[in-house]
């Protein structure tokens, strides 16, 4: 049988969890892309 | 394929379609996230529990997916040597990590006030978690071949033979005793009740466009890189032709 925790922490730490992780992917992602398309560019022009 | 295998036609395409993907992604994440945790009713069996299924399945499925973009573009890369394949399966490495990484914890979270225990050495998380360290041993191998310059066919040997796991993953929980429920989803046919699916469907489209974006964000960076790198070698070289 289930024990008696509290089942809403361990959904906002999943959900926390999963939002967090995504959010750093996506953000780490695009900023890589604007910094690497910027030094592109450089390249280009310099 | 072979069409829009052409850099400069994939960037042009890949360049519309990045931020709205994320944006998309973002926007149907939220919202499915919002309906599982305020309106979804609690599970009869699992509880509040249940809320936890609409982020760990959508990332087990990715986790998987982006394997299989690994092994696909792999196939390609070895197949008909199109550069745009390379970049595609390096691309694909971290997002996939981070969605096998998010199920593992995720799973275990939900594991822990449902099964009583953090983890069990079963099929199913034993084969996830060697995906996570295919996962980062392609990542680390993907760097040193970038540092040292040596041959990708190497990496993409490694991303087919690693698609092996894919399937061990899926058919786990049927070939072995398992804490692990059965598949609830197969083709054509779904045990989950429809007040749960749709928000999981939306989770897992809203993920997957997410997914998608991050993929071609990363594609663009490393194409750009390349560019970079390839124009200052030209540009070093230049002086010493006209000197030699």
């Amino acid at each position: 049988m289930r024990e008696g925790l509290d089942q809403w922490s361990f959904v906002l730490v999943a959900y926390a969890v999963a939002a967090l992780a995504t959010l750093v992917l996506a953000g780490w992602s695009w900023l890589s892309m604007r910094r690497a398309e910027r030094r592109r560019d450089r390249a280009k022009g310099g | 394929m072979h069409f829009y295998a052409n850099p400069a036609r994939f960037l042009g395409i890949a360049r519309w379609l990045t931020l709205p993907l994320l944006i998309a992604g973002l926007a149907l994440v939220s919202a499915a996230l919002a309906w599982g945790l305020l309106v979804v009713p609690p599970d009869r069996l699992m509880g509040e529990t249940v809320r936890i299924l609409f982020v760990h399945v959508p990332a087990a499925w990715l986790g998987m997916g982006g394997w299989m973009t690994i092994a696909i573009a792999s196939l390609v890369e070895l197949v008909w040597r199109h550069p745009l394949a390379a970049i595609a399966a390096r691309a694909a490495a971290v997002p996939g990590a981070t969605f096998a990484a998010i199920c593992l914890a995720t799973g275990s979270i939900w594991g822990r006030p449902t099964w009583g225990t953090w983890w069990v050495w079963d099929g199913r998380l034993t084969s996830m978690l060697v995906l996570l360290f295919l996962y980062l041993g392609y990542i680390a191998l993907a760097g040193a071949i970038a540092r040292d310059g040596a041959s990708s066919r190497i990496l993409a040997i490694y991303g087919l033979v690693g698609a092996i796991n894919v399937p061990i993953i899926n058919r786990s929980v049927v070939w072995w005793n398992s804490l692990h429920q059965p598949p609830s989803i197969t083709l054509g046919r779904s045990a989950i009740d429809g007040v749960f699916l749709a928000p999981l469907l939306v989770a897992t489209l809203g993920f997957s466009l997410l997914f998608g974006g991050v993929v071609l964000a990363r594609m663009r960076a490393l194409l750009a890189d390349a560019q970079a790198e390839a124009r200052m070698r030209r540009r070093a070289a230049a002086p010493a032709r006209e000197w030699g």
